[in-house]
């Protein structure tokens, strides 16, 4: 079964270029869902079954680290993995992403094959027709 | 390595890293300079990013309109001939990623560095102004027959202070 991807990046350009990535890594994946800040994809999560979320750290209203926080802590949505894909390289960032539960990081500028083998135990193959 | 080096040097290896990861694009750097006082009036495309902590300042991409076009155009495959809002969101993201690979390289020498959230502006016929800043370090990239600035000024905090995401005002404008 196709797999449901919500993207939480304040940038539209971010958004669009892992949609384009997403659909070349040869995953089976469903719905693309977008989301411009945390708020936003709260709203989504409850309203979707999302299998896997990728995220951004820095965003405004509610940033990647309180929505980790948010997700990790709801009973019903703690299993969905979440990687973190952002700029901020620092230690500090990335432990406490860890440490809330991210379950993989991606720094930003990254390349296609960088977030395939992020995706790689989280979604299945798509298979050849 | 004096801190002036190190952010000249931090500024190259980002920038070429972040168009050749992201636009598969080679930049060729020019020779690195210092801005003193105001710069002089300037149009076309302009992003800051604030940066604090127990040092601050900012970091700033410089192009022009068509440079801007094209940037958007390689990084996300499309055809853009005019500034629209796709234009600026992908001027600010690759500004985001190039001062953010700036801050990340900084932060192993001067301590854990905040970053706010990207500012753009475009238009003709404005001034940039830092306030209580004196230098900037200014790096020229070319790509063919375009050139686009990074532009990073920096100094010691009396107060650390780290931004909130979205809220940081670092540069004064004039427009």
């Amino acid at each position: 079964m196709d797999s449901q991807i919500l993207v939480v990046d304040d940038s539209a350009a971010i958004r669009k270029i892992l949609q384009r990535v997403l659909r070349q890594t040869g995953m089976s994946i469903g719905t693309i869902h977008e989301a411009g800040d945390g708020q936003e994809a709260l709203e989504i999560l409850k309203a979707r079954k999302i299998d896997l979320i990728l995220s951004d750290i820095n965003m405004p209203r509610m940033d990647g680290l309180q929505f980790l926080a948010a997700v990790k802590s709801s009973s019903e949505r703690r299993h969905v993995p979440i990687i973190m894909i952002t700029t901020e390289g620092g230690e500090t960032k990335v432990a406490e992403a860890v440490r809330l539960g991210a379950s993989g990081y991606v720094r930003k500028p990254f390349t296609a094959d960088q977030i395939k083998e992020k995706l790689v135990g989280f979604l299945e193959v798509a298979p050849l027709l | 390595m004096k801190l002036q080096e190190l952010i000249s040097d931090s500024i190259t290896r980002s920038a070429t890293e972040v168009f050749s990861t992201m636009l598969d694009v080679q930049l060729r750097c020019g020779p690195i300079s210092i801005e003193n006082g105001a710069p002089e009036a300037s149009d076309g495309v302009v992003s800051f990013i604030g940066l604090a902590g127990s040092w601050a300042g900012a970091g700033s991409l410089v192009c022009s309109p068509a440079m801007a076009c094209r940037i958007c155009a390689q990084m996300l495959l499309t055809e853009q001939t005019a500034v629209n809002d796709e234009v600026l969101d992908a001027v600010a993201e690759l500004t985001n990623m190039i001062v953010g690979g700036v801050k990340t390289h900084l932060e192993s020498h001067l301590g854990p560095l905040g970053l706010s959230l990207p500012t753009i502006v475009y238009g003709k016929n404005f001034r940039t102004k830092s306030v209580g800043s004196a230098e900037w370090i200014v790096a020229p990239f070319h790509w063919e027959d375009e050139t686009l600035i990074v532009k990073m000024c920096l100094a010691p905090s009396e107060k650390p202070h780290f931004p909130s995401h979205g809220s940081s005002q670092t540069c004064a404008m004039e427009v």
